[in-house]
């Protein structure tokens, strides 16, 4: 055993030669990614190159064909895993909100901790009070989803997602469905986050986003992680030839 | 105010020979008072029965066991492609004799009434329907608010019955309430086997006053009432359940 290996802490997120086929074409070829603890992951890359994919894998949404995932040492594809106990540490947005569109806010966000924690109300609807205000949607208690617009809603989504108190949150190209005016709000809300110390992991198109909030940034292409380097290297300095013709295209 | 109309009723009868014998009579004012209520309890069993039925059986054909699946779709095509009192027949005069205890005399008793069989029939008929209509209605929830559901941590169940369900029913809110319509009407069917609701106790009237032409007005009209009632009902209930921005 190698000491210094020992000291160190384990990563939160660790995955080993992951594989996924979606009918027999394999989106996700062998990727490994690490994820620190507190630390503010970047997966970008060109469209249909695994990165949603990965994400969806990391919180068992979807299966893998091969390698491992594991979250905070649970192995997430070990069907013996308690998936519960998986999915309090890990918190998805998605791209499409997916709020509860029967609910109403303050609904949607104590939902889940009543349900499957079991928390008592009164502290649940303390924490969503809270949530809603960390999320500068005061006054917007009782609005249902359909009322808000597409950042409101995105904001909605990050606050249910935080009660359930998770580890790790992972977001999935969070501003692409929005108008260019609210994304900035969104990106104020997980600013605030990695500041605090939230371990993240974004898969986003904000390149300006990525290199100002990301410690560590990883490139994918055709189901592999090309490379991977801290935000400022990679920027300044992208070694691969495929990542220097992405970012010569997007920047 | 009752006498008083009771009195015009009876006057009614005298003076044009028209008998609506049931509003003035209180034997047969009672009699066809009982045969609505019979006709309302069976209805309310029923609805709330195959409501019940709708929901589990659409859960189940999401299952992911295929017997289960196979199992469900043959119970909906085996009801829907049979008519309501084929079954209502099978069920009383099929299986009834079989569920039967002997009593002092030895005559077989059957152990189940009517009505039971009647509630049981057309609950597991309209069952079918709801199933598929639910079905339909589950079909219209985005996938992805169920991902969300259980990104948070809920069960299949879980996500089904707190997410995709409540979805579901306002989506099939309007086929749901036709189902419901036409269970109350098909409540009539159980005349067949002598369980005495609104048409069959209007028979036993009838039959005593000869004023058969009276009493299918009679008969008519309790059922718009009736189903006018459920509808403006349902109609609460849909309003209820409207939410901004989910279209229905």
């Amino acid at each position: 055993m190698n000491p210094s290996a020992a000291t160190r802490r384990p990563p939160l997120i660790r995955c080993r030669e992951v594989r996924k086929s979606f009918n027999g074409v394999e989106v996700l070829r062998g990727v490994c990614l690490d994820v620190a603890r507190g630390e503010v992951v970047c997966i970008i890359g060109p469209s249909g190159s695994g990165k949603s994919t990965l994400l969806r894998c990391i919180n068992g949404l979807a299966r893998i064909d091969g390698g491992s995932i594991h979250v905070d040492g649970l192995d997430v594809h070990d069907p013996a895993t308690d998936r519960l106990a998986l999915r309090r540490k890990v918190g998805m947005v998605f791209q499409q909100y997916n709020l509860f569109p029967h609910k109403t806010v303050l609904k949607n966000i104590m939902m889940a901790p009543l349900h499957v924690l079991r928390e008592p109300r009164a502290e649940v609807e303390a924490r969503a009070r809270a949530l809603i205000a960390k999320v500068r949607l005061q006054g917007k208690e009782d609005a249902y989803p359909g009322e808000l617009s597409g950042g409101q809603q995105q904001r909605v989504a990050i606050a249910r997602s935080l009660a359930m108190r998770p580890e790790v949150m992972l977001f999935d190209e969070v501003t692409a469905a929005l108008d260019p005016e609210t994304v900035s709000e969104v990106l104020v809300t997980i600013r605030e986050l990695a500041a605090e110390g939230m371990t993240c992991v974004l898969v986003t198109h904000e390149m300006g986003f990525a290199r100002e909030v990301a410690d560590h940034v990883y490139f994918t292409d055709a189901g592999l992680i090309v490379e991977h380097a801290p935000a400022a290297d990679f920027f300044n300095r992208p070694h691969d030839p495929r990542t220097q013709a992405f970012l010569a295209k997007v920047l | 105010m009752m006498e008083a109309l009771a009195r015009w009723f009876a006057d009614l009868h005298e003076r044009t020979g028209i008998n609506l014998v049931v509003f003035y009579d209180p034997f047969d004012a009672a009699r066809f008072f009982r045969g609505v209520l019979l006709t309302v309890e069976m209805a309310a069993l029923c609805i709330v029965a195959s409501v019940l039925i709708g929901a589990v059986g659409a859960w189940l054909q999401g299952s992911r066991w295929r017997c289960v699946r196979a199992l469900v779709n043959a119970y909906v095509e085996l009801v829907r492609n049979t008519p309501s009192m084929i079954q209502l027949y099978f069920l009383f005069f099929g299986l009834g004799p079989y569920i039967a205890a002997h009593n002092a005399h030895g005559q077989a008793e059957p152990l189940i009434s009517g009505f039971t069989w009647a509630v049981v029939c057309f609950s597991f008929y309209t069952g079918a329907f709801n199933t598929e209509t639910f079905r339909a209605g589950i079909d219209a929830v985005p996938r992805q608010t169920e991902e969300a559901a259980e990104s948070l941590g809920y069960t299949r169940l879980g996500a089904y019955l707190y997410v995709v369900l409540p979805l579901a029913l306002r989506i099939s809110f309007p086929a749901l309430s036709n189902n419901l319509v036409n269970l109350i009407k098909m409540t009539s069917v159980a005349y067949a086997i002598a369980v005495p609701e609104i048409l069959y106790v209007s028979n036993q009237i009838w039959s005593d006053a000869l004023n058969v032409p009276e009493m299918m007005n009679v008969v008519l009209v309790s059922y718009v009432l009736l189903v006018s009632g459920f509808n403006a009902l349902m109609a609460r209930i849909e309003r209820r359940l409207r939410v901004p921005g989910l279209g229905c």
